[in-house]
């Protein structure tokens, strides 16, 4: 079957079984590699990416799911070697050490700065709560996200 | 490695009948449950699949004269945000966000934690303690099918082949109280070692006496249970401590959980009755 | 001189933050600015190369044929006869042209059991197949038979026969100390399986070369093992052994020993194959096969006086190494080293033993063999607090390391002692008299039917930094550091950036003994046929060992070139390459000066100078439930010198929630030898809204033998979190847990009297057992 649906802004078109999963879609037929597989079954959340805004976990939505809508993946947070906010908050804090967990850790935090959400300490970890990080304890990359929140507040202010 | 079976995803609900009518399928919803099994690991994935999920007259909440009719492909994440939920059953919006993450909760629906049928299911024992209706659908019209029948066996459903559940109808019962507890390993992300549900009516006093109470558990025994016996000791009871006790203590005689990977049948006996004991502690003020 | 340094980076920062506090110019802070993570933009954008992400044209995926009997004779490897297996390749035992042994410690156990074999686990490799897709592979596996003859499988370590090693350490006279002590407390602690849970599965993907040999790409802490594993089973020279490590998505430990075997599986494909091989496990494989942290039973029996004196201990450690010896003795061998805790005493006998067992083998994992031992020592020390009515914190005041103690092996802690410091730092940071005061008096005035409970606990801890007794010199690392011709800087060595910071903190160094911005020294690839062996990215050495090689390589570099130009480094070297060529500098590790241990008596000194570590924890139970959740640590660690505040944070916290996990909720239980929690949705690891607030505290107490008075960071915190919890669980519940995990069924059974869930890491019997 053809799918045709939006990645990072760009249409796409691919020829694949209607039940390959979104994740080896990005990984293997769209050559995103950004989306990391850790578990396949939905407990890590490494392939977080956003679904028509939305957080899911690529390794557990089929592609024909996908048809018409719209997927975000960590390749389409910078603008080109330019970090977002929430990138470069992640990199002053020391949010991404072994990195494997960050790209569905940024898709997990973008999802949460874009619902608007006060960004408590306890909202935060409710939002991530669904991406396993082994290497920081989340110490960092909760800061991460209060910051980049902190920042894009102060920007609407402006 | 995962297996890729052939899939079909119909339009409207006519198209799936009409599908279901020649072949059996196995439907997928949000693929929370069925994408696990498509890996491989876990027995052989299904032959052929129905993805359901465009089928849009399976989503939204909305009430009904007497009910709380939630459709089957309504999400967990929905479910939670719902102020319908919140206004008439606040409790269902707390097992939902007991369930997975946002990732899940974005994804899997209700009817999915339904026709899934797992003993863990969270949603059951909820569906069970108020007396839901579920609805089932096939090309030959529409059928009702209580919650306390639609759970025969171990990971089976009362739906024929060709149906599938269109919506879930909550009755809404005036001066009914629903409280939900689920036990698990951490604080997200977690399958239950014990899941309970408990619904009774009473007045305002919150001394007064409990009636029509419905209990019901999940993680316990094969399928979603009520406990019919402990239900009568909370009959007509006040929730004094001497209730809480004798509860429990029925509580934990009518249940035979076992050991499995998650937890042990001792400690979900304990523990089934002893949250019994602070529900009802909790209701008392005491 | 031990300083603690002010917490880096809270509140969340602006980037000038960044900037350390005074104290730049100490040795070995390296620069003024904490760089940002040199490959941080690269795994921030998700354009960083692990292995699954690499591409080969034309690789075939590869699969593992495993056991599916703890302790069987292998038969025969039947090939369906009807099946066309010319689209597929197999690989078994026949198949491998060196020694079929994956070359670690002893040469017990194979690359792939040979047909007559002995398969001595679950899940262990039989067999090998290759194919272009994966279908194909999951077709082909259909039509192989396994045949087998059962055999009797040994699950539990204390009914084992078969020892790996076992060590005996001795000082003073037990039987003068037991006869001073005035009271004698006896507990047995048993701890069980922890699993790494890297978030990056095992991979690895082989390429044949044009030479014959192999070169592999993939997930590894230490590629020159892997590079002598595929010498070895392979018959390869040096040079056709090629191994380049990946972007690595954690290790912990679990990518020290283990890639090896799938490096050797992955190459042996693709020679047969002639092309490349993809070995890229998923997680329920990862789970089932690969190295775990060792079970133990420990034993204490601790002479005290009523006046709170330690005059005895006797320790009795015994591990379970699973199937295969891995890096068993030296876990072992470090487990009994700290099994005392640090605490002086004069009249010690600690013995160990690593037993074998039919289930997967153990190995290295975060604090190697010290996290067992320390829980047992610290749940030993609350409860003899609790017997003398003393503090728990007051008592370790008294017992804990002074500079000019002596350990159970006779070793004279000369210097960099700073047990105290990060005790007194944890302890007046959580605020713990007052906190301990508040959870007793409430406990005192808990009526029946109370709900929650608070408690707090401390643990102290050490840990040897760098590698035991001699192994750093037996290894004899070499690190370099060059100037090339084309007049750059570049840092050779083959330590492994796994997430801990070697890549940021290497650069820091060598800048910092050049004059130069971090920016302009390179990090060489490790790639085996690139950068000098300079020993396995494990025991946390790399800062502490690698780091000071560097560091003496650089100086080298230094002095020459500005003997040459007369002018500064960083001013000069650039002209001094154009004009007389590039330099380089390789550093082989000497031993430190008067640090000798004697590996056959366990006399000496066991390691060139220990880490301290302390934790506080705050704890919330559910009293109807027996439900856990930690709500606040504060980690007070000493690693010598601190020379990137952030990531050394980074270390802490995360070490202390892999803590917290192996005191609650880590647990696997076995049947027939097989993980049942082989399943992310089974094996469940902390995630954000279980993790406590951590508050990191670095204490700075330098170890003279390394340049920059680095010692290792990032075993410490995973020493004392989990006797930490399960004592603040003791504060909050009046029970004792003896067991990891500290589960709520094992809390519930303890409150109630209940009878206690059966010991963590024992295999339940199979119900099939018996001939076939």
């Amino acid at each position: 079957m053809t799918y045709r649906f939006v990645v990072n802004g760009d249409p796409v078109e691919v020829e694949v079984p209607g039940m390959r999963r979104l994740l080896d879609v990005l990984r293997e037929d769209l050559s995103l590699t950004g989306t990391k597989e850790g578990c396949g079954e939905g407990e890590c959340g490494a392939c977080s990416v956003l679904l028509d805004g939305m957080v899911v976990d690529s390794c557990l939505v089929p592609v024909c799911q996908v048809e018409g809508s719209s997927v975000e993946t960590v390749e389409g947070l910078a603008d080109g070697a330019a970090l977002n906010d929430l990138q470069t908050a992640f990199l002053e804090t020391g949010g991404a050490q072994c990195g494997i967990c960050t790209p569905g850790m940024l898709l997990a935090g973008e999802a949460f700065l874009a619902s608007g959400a006060s960004a408590t300490d306890a909202a935060i970890r409710e939002a991530i709560a669904g991406n396993l990080c082994r290497c920081t304890g989340y110490t960092k990359i909760v800061e991460a996200i209060a910051l980049a929140a902190q920042r894009r507040s102060a920007l609407q202010v402006e | 490695m995962p297996v890729e079976p052939p899939v079909v995803s119909p339009r409207t609900l006519p198209e799936a009948y009409a599908l279901l009518a020649a072949e059996a399928y196995r439907p997928v919803a949000g693929g929370t449950d069925l994408l696990v099994q498509i890996t491989g690991e876990m027995g052989e994935p299904p032959e052929r699949v129905l993805d359901i999920w465009r089928l849009d007259e399976l989503r939204g909440i909305r009430v009904e004269s007497d009910a709380l009719v939630i459709g089957a492909l309504t999400t967990y994440g929905e479910i939670r945000r719902s102020p319908l939920v919140g206004e008439f059953l606040p409790a269902f919006a707390e097992a939902a966000a007991t369930i997975g993450a946002v990732q899940i909760q974005n994804r899997g629906t209700i009817g999915g934690n339904a026709v899934n049928a797992s003993p863990a299911g969270d949603m059951l024992p909820l569906l069970l303690a108020c007396d839901a209706r579920l609805v089932a659908g096939s090309a030959g019209g529409e059928r009702v099918i209580g919650a306390a029948d639609f759970w025969p066996a171990y990971r089976r459903t009362a739906l024929a082949p060709n149906e599938l559940l269109l919506r879930i109808s909550i009755p809404l019962v005036p001066a009914r109280t629903v409280r939900y507890r689920k036990i698990g390993t951490r604080r997200a992300q977690a399958i239950s070692k014990v899941v309970m549900a408990l619904a009774w009516e009473s007045g305002d006093d919150s001394r007064a006496a409990w009636n029509n109470v419905h209990l019901a558990l999940g993680s316990v025994a094969a399928v979603p249970i009520r406990a019919p016996r402990t239900e009568a000791v909370l009959e007509n009871a006040p929730p004094t401590e001497a209730t809480a006790d004798r509860a429990a203590s029925s509580l934990a005689d009518e249940i035979s959980p076992i050991d499995d990977v998650r937890s042990s049948a001792d400690y979900r006996r304990a523990v089934a009755a002893r949250v019994l004991h602070r529900l009802v502690r909790d209701e008392g003020h005491w | 001189m031990t300083r603690t340094l002010p917490p880096a980076t809270r509140p969340p920062v602006a980037p000038e933050a960044l900037i350390l506090t005074p104290g730049a110019t100490l040795p070995g802070r390296a620069a003024s600015r904490s760089p940002l993570r040199r490959e941080g933009p690269a795994k921030l954008i998700g354009l960083a190369q692990y292995a699954d992400d690499l591409v080969f044209p034309g690789a075939w995926y590869g699969a593992t044929v495993r056991s599916t009997e703890p302790h069987a004779r292998l038969l025969a490897i039947d090939l369906d006869e009807a099946y066309d297996w010319t689209k597929v390749v197999v690989v078994t035992a026949a198949d491998i042209p060196g020694d079929n042994v994956v070359a670690t410690i002893r040469d017990d156990q194979p690359v792939l059991v040979p047909i007559g074999g002995e398969i001595r686990h679950q899940a262990e490799a039989l067999c090998l197949l290759a194919a272009a897709d994966r279908s194909t592979l999951r077709e082909a596996r259909r039509h192989l038979t396994i045949r087998t003859e059962p055999l009797p499988p040994v699950f539990d370590p204390l009914e084992s026969t078969e020892e790996f090693s076992h060590v005996v350490v001795e000082r003073g006279d037990l039987e003068v100390g037991f006869a001073e002590a005035e009271l004698v407390i006896e507990g047995t602690y048993r701890v069980g399986h922890q699993e790494q849970l890297y978030i990056e599965n095992q991979a690895m993907i082989a390429v044949p070369r044009e030479d014959g040999g192999v070169t592999v790409h993939g997930s590894c802490q230490c590629p020159y093992y892997i590079h002598r594993a595929l010498k070895r089973s392979l018959d390869l020279t040096d040079i056709q052994a090629v191994v380049v490590q990946a972007e690595t998505g954690g290790g912990f430990g679990g990518k020290e020993e283990y890639p090896s075997i799938i490096a050797l599986h992955a190459a042996l494909l693709a020679r047969k194959a002639g092309r490349p091989v993809r070995m890229i496990y998923d997680r329920h494989e990862d789970l089932s096969a690969t190295t775990k942290r060792h079970p133990a039973v420990i034993r204490h029996r601790t002479g005290v006086t009523r006046d709170g004196r330690l005059v005895a201990q006797e320790i009795d450690v015994v591990m379970d190494g699973g199937a295969y010896c891995t890096l068993t003795p030296v876990v072992l061998s470090r487990g009994v080293l700290h099994a005392g805790g640090p605490y002086r005493c004069a009249n010690v006998r600690i013995t160990g033993r690593a037993m074998a067992t039919n289930t997967p083998p153990n190995g290295a994992f975060r604090g190697f063999g010290a996290p067992q031992v320390e829980f047992a020592a610290e749940m030993q020390v609350n409860r003899i607090a609790e017997a003398l009515d003393i503090s728990p914190l007051e008592l370790r005041r008294r017992w804990a390391f002074r500079e000019g103690d002596i350990t159970p092996t006779g070793q004279v802690l000369r210097e960099s002692v700073a047990a105290v410091e990060v005790l007194e730092a944890a302890a007046e940071a959580s605020d713990f008299a007052r906190h301990a005061e508040q959870t007793r008096r409430a406990r005192e005035a808990r009526q029946s039917g109370a709900r929650v409970a608070s408690g707090i606990g401390v643990a102290l801890g050490w840990h040897g930094a760098g590698f035991t007794g001699s192994g750093e010199v037996h290894i004899g690392g070499v690190a370099s550091v060059e100037l090339t011709d084309g007049g750059v800087v570049r840092i050779l060595t083959a330590q492994t950036e796994m997430g801990q910071g070697t890549k940021t903190i290497f650069p820091q160094l060598v800048a910092a003994e050049l004059g130069l911005e971090q920016a302009e020294v390179e990090v060489a690839p490790q790639d085996t046929s690139i950068v000098p062996d300079s020993g396995p990215t494990v025991a946390s050495r790399t800062a502490m060992v690698v780091g000071g090689l560097i560091i003496t390589a650089a100086r080298r570099l230094r002095a020459e070139v500005e003997s040459v130009t007369g002018g500064q480094f960083a001013q000069t070297y650039g002209a001094f390459a154009k004009e007389h060529g590039g330099r380089r500098f390789d550093e082989r590790f000497v031993p430190y000066p008067n640090i000798h241990f004697d590996d056959a008596t366990y006399r000496g000194d066991a390691y060139p100078a220990f880490g301290w570590a302390c934790a506080v924890a705050q704890v919330e139970v559910d009293l109807d439930t027996g439900e856990v959740s930690v709500r606040d640590v504060v980690s007070a660690d000493d690693a010598g010198r601190i020379i990137h505040p952030i990531l050394a944070e980074g270390q802490v916290e995360g070490g202390t929630l892999q803590a917290i996990g192996y005191a609650t909720i880590e647990e696997i239980k076995l049947v027939d030898g097989r993980y049942l929690n082989d399943r992310l949705a089974t094996y469940l690891i902390p995630t954000a809204l279980d993790a406590p607030r951590i508050q990191a505290i670095l204490v700075e107490s330098p170890f003279s033998g390394a340049p920059h008075g680095a010692k290792g960071l990032g075993e410490l915190p995973m020493d004392v979190g989990a006797p930490a919890v399960v004592a603040a669980i003791h504060d909050a519940t009046g029970v004792w847990i003896h067991d990891l995990p500290a589960t709520p069924e094992r809390i519930l059974a303890a409150m109630t009297g209940a009878p206690t869930p059966p010991p963590p890491g024992v295999s339940a019997p199979g119900s099939k057992r018996g001939p076939a």
